[in-house]
């Protein structure tokens, strides 16, 4: 399991009567050495002269701080990309790194359904109390059901828990909270590669995890036998975390035959399904298509977690809406399992925000404003298809390699795993101005149509002349 | 404890024996030892009052602002600032321009807007989810930091401040605060504890209208208890959840940080515009850590931000935008400072009517102490038998340590109040014959 945090101390900054030169990390936790004191034991006090002394001197006590040494932490990887950016001032640059959506114009784009719902509530004027613990009730309903399907025997046999959260990010980390306190030995299995953040919030959290292959470079598919041979292998008990859709960075997804296999193992190796379900809606343009895998999991009586976010899908990345769904074989457990989500809960944020869950609530709950919403989301979906289709043409008129590029038209979503590795990943930004993560992911919704044909020449130079 | 730790394998054993077939029979479940959670002290008032059909019943667990309806209010400042941001495209891009932007002007509120500690940027600031959300990203960082410490919290405290620090390991230890018999400060206790702590505790202090008592220290008491920290070093941790409520005025209501400051500390501090701006629901606030200087605060907001990152992201931007308009409009922000007067006022009459009815019906025990204590809250000494009382026949609802939040008060209903209090001290007093004491 990946400790906490060791901390690297840099110089302290200047103080006039606690003079601290430069110290040694130690893992979790600080020692500060000092040329004029000894410390006897752990506990930093950098004022113990002072005390001794006699006298306290109010000048050292404004100037030194027992946050001295604090290391900057490292740039989130993916944020950096969109920071970097920024800084460039070539007219050629594209911004293919964070998975925010973007029209053909690269602008960000405010859902109409969700304009229109502002509006309403506007008008409405509703009040601002908290929400419950578990969040709003409205939202819990209509999110269970976007995801399963209202006649889905779990939801009428009220066998979910569901619960609000903050986003997929907040949702993940309920329930990393909850295996934390009810299953402390077990082990929270990712892809690899995974989405960044999975790994911080477990490693905060202190679950421990290891990783299932996932991705082959060779096929830039999947490694099937890889990843079962891994899930297999784990021992059992063990909590294995699937992308619902659409996943995240390589934009591969087992097919309905596979995803059957899966299931089967995990209820042979008596594991427990762990969906992060990120891009509902946005992997295919409909929403009940991408939700089969989890729905042929819940189908097989199977119990699993599953998270939910709306930032992609209804564009309300800022408001932070999402939930965690238990699914469990009574509704008894699941309401004991909601109530223990909201004890772990309470003492992270009280309560959910409002704003986001209201939207979702009313988009979702109004047929009219649902399949509006539909319809958007298709166009989205839709425009993601015709960059992936364009990127593809265009590989294929500029690369004569014969190289196989159709891998592009498999992936699914709005990510791409390129193949480049990182270096030819810089020299994608460096020469092309082309900004990506350097694990060879490309936002696709940063990509327009009118600059798929750069785009293609980046690729084709970085894949041959660069290794 | 609310939960057992079994091991996993356990369930195994048990799993393996139940599946024959793919279709199983019983209901075995994973959560099976999974035991329902207690009901949160504070939130399961709430949740008993809605369940409760009559008419009568009164509301007086949460400590959030209603108006003489005993309706919730959303401020016409916060209206003015919604409609002001409607329709204002969100980018992504400007969130942190706005995010530090709404840090500042947090901070000056409660720092003063001429302190050197903001213009000489030796702040690490990030907005929070309200003061809930600013605590534990606290407590995460002191785990991180300072991993052998412990947190001194005032006894009583807001219930979910043992939550908070419990889910993020660090061990808590309580000093004394509140006097039963005064119903006031103990104030000689609180110096004994802070001076027999560890050197270099990190003590949570409320700076204004404490949670539950409504019970603060003077200026005086607070200028000594500054200079015993300087002695003793500890770190000081300020929730501040209720500025503006205790006096109405923003700056009289920061004066125990401002003195702090005054003394060189370096302290840490959670803001919570739940109350003051309405906007519960919304969960903004911020926490801010004092250094150094400008680089540190850099590397030390860095951290935070990291330990937030993997607990939910980023904030909610609806709330920061709508506290970025009012702090930044001086006309939205001057209506705010006259609505948050008013709902002090408010408060404050809500505080005499309590008393005069229940001195008016005669009662033998001492009042005083409604109208001493300050900030939503009343410390009212009723038992937890004369709690159950008052919500059972009088479907009056408050938290099992008789705090009641004078919000709930209305003109229309603090007579049936002060009868209902009259009715279950009488009672107790008959039974047990005391005059002023145990209660």
């Amino acid at each position: 399991m990946a400790s906490l945090l060791s901390v690297s101390l840099t110089s302290a900054s200047p103080s006039p009567s606690a003079s601290l030169s430069t110290q040694e990390s130690h893992k979790g936790k600080l020692k500060l050495r000092n040329s004029g004191l000894s410390f006897t034991n752990e506990k930093i006090n950098p004022f113990a002269n002072e005390k001794s002394s006699g006298r306290i001197s109010m000048v050292a006590a404004v100037n030194a701080s027992r946050f001295d040494g604090i290391a900057m932490a490292p740039p989130d990887p993916i944020l950096g990309v969109s920071e970097a950016f920024k800084a460039d001032t070539s007219e050629l640059k594209l911004n293919l790194g964070v998975g925010a959506y973007r029209t053909e114009e690269l602008q960000p784009y405010v859902l109409n359904v969700v304009k229109k719902v502002e509006n309403l509530m506007l008008e409405r004027g509703e009040n601002k109390e908290y929400l419950p613990i578990e969040g709003l009730a409205a939202f819990n309903k209509v999110t269970a059901e976007l995801l399963f399907g209202a006649d889905n025997p779990v939801i009428k046999e009220q066998k979910v828990a569901t619960v609000q959260g903050l986003s997929g990010t907040g949702s993940l980390r309920l329930a990393a909270a909850l295996i934390e306190r009810y299953f402390p030995e077990a082990k929270v299995l990712i892809s690899s590669p995974t989405w960044g953040n999975h790994k911080n919030i477990f490693n905060d959290a202190r679950v421990p995890w290891s990783e299932y292959r996932y991705y082959d470079p060779k096929t830039v598919g999947l490694d099937f036998e890889g990843m079962i041979a891994d899930i297999k292998a784990a021992p059992e008990g063990s909590f294995v975390l699937l992308h619902g859709c659409a996943h995240n960075p390589t934009g591969i997804d087992p097919i309905p035959e596979q995803w059957e296999k899966i299931a089967d193992l995990i209820q042979e190796k008596n594991h427990i399904p762990f969906f992060d379900v990120a891009y509902q809606g946005f992997a295919s343009g409909s929403l009940d298509a991408d939700a089969a895998s989890v729905r042929l999991f819940a189908a097989r009586g199977m119990e699993l977690f599953v998270a939910q976010s709306y930032s992609k899908n209804l564009g309300l990345y800022s408001e932070r809406i999402g939930a965690m769904n238990v699914v469990c074989t009574s509704a008894g457990a699941a309401a004991r399992v909601k109530s223990q989500l909201k004890r772990i809960a309470r003492p992270m944020y009280s309560n959910p925000p409002i704003h986001g869950a209201r939207i979702v609530a009313n988009v979702v709950g109004d047929p009219a404003l649902f399949n509006e919403w539909k319809a958007e989301m298709e166009m989205m979906a839709g425009r993601i298809k015709n960059v992936r289709q364009k990127l593809y043409d265009s590989l294929c008129a500029k690369d004569k390699s014969g190289k196989d590029w159709s891998f592009i038209l498999e992936q699914i979503g709005m990510f791409s795993f390129t193949g480049l590795n990182q270096t030819q990943s810089e020299n994608m930004t460096n020469k092309w101005h082309v900004y990506m993560t350097k694990d060879g992911r490309i936002s696709l919704a940063g990509l327009s149509l009118a600059k798929c044909e750069y785009l293609a020449d980046a690729i084709i130079d970085s894949f041959h002349n660069v290794s | 404890m609310y939960w057992k730790k079994c091991p996993a394998s356990t369930f195994i054993r048990r799993r393996r024996r139940s599946i024959s077939s793919s279709t199983r029979a019983s209901a075995w479940s994973w959560w099976d030892h999974v035991r329902p959670a207690s009901k949160d002290p504070i939130v399961g008032v709430t949740e008993a009052f809605l369940a409760d059909p009559n008419p009568k019943r009164i509301n007086l667990g949460v400590g959030a602002y209603r108006d003489d309806e005993g309706k919730p209010v959303v401020l016409q400042c916060v209206r003015d600032a919604e409609a002001k941001i409607a329709g204002s495209e969100f980018l992504e891009s400007i969130s942190a321009a706005i995010s530090s932007k709404l840090v500042e002007e947090s901070l000056k509120l409660v720092y003063g807007k001429d302190s050197n500690v903001i213009t000489d940027g030796r702040f690490a600031g990030i907005q929070a989810l309200s003061g809930t959300g600013a605590c534990r990203l606290f407590a995460e960082f002191q785990k991180r930091f300072y991993p052998e410490s412990q947190i001194y919290l005032p006894d009583p405290t807001w219930s979910n401040h043992h939550n908070i620090w419990r889910d993020a390991h660090v061990p808590r230890r309580t000093f004394r605060y509140y006097n039963p018999s005064t119903k006031g400060l103990n104030f000689a206790a609180l110096m004994d504890d802070v001076k027999n702590a560890p050197d270099s505790s990190f003590f949570l202090l409320h700076p204004c209208a404490h949670n539950p008592t409504g019970v603060d220290p003077t200026k005086e008491q607070w200028r000594e208890i500054s200079h015993q920290f300087k002695v003793k070093n500890h770190f000081p941790f300020f929730d501040m959840a209720y500025q503006g409520f205790a006096s109405g005025d923003f700056d009289i209501d920061a004066k125990a940080i401002r003195i702090f400051l005054e003394d060189g500390h370096l302290i840490g501090c959670a803001q919570s515009f739940a109350k003051n701006m309405g906007l519960y629901g919304h969960r903004v606030g911020c926490l801010s850590v004092l250094c150094s200087d400008h680089k540190q605060a850099v590397g030390v907001k860095s951290q935070l931000q990291q330990i937030a990152r993997a607990m939910y992201g980023s904030p909610p931007v609806h709330g920061l935008l709508l506290v970025s308009t009012i702090l930044s409009d001086s006309d939205i922000k001057s209506l705010w400072l006259r609505e948050m007067k008013a709902m002090a006022n408010r408060i404050k009459s809500n505080r005499s009517a309590l008393r005069d009815s229940l001195e008016n019906l005669g009662s033998p025990l001492n009042w005083e102490h409604i109208t001493n204590q300050v900030g939503m809250f009343c410390f009212s000494g009723l038992t937890p038998d004369q709690v159950n009382q008052l919500a059972r026949k009088f479907h009056i609802y408050m938290t099992q340590d008789g705090r009641i939040s004078m919000a709930g008060v209305t003109s229309g209903n603090v007579s049936y109040l002060a009868n209902a209090i009259n009715q279950v001290t009488n009672y107790s007093q008959e039974n047990l014959n005391l005059c002023n004491t145990s209660f």
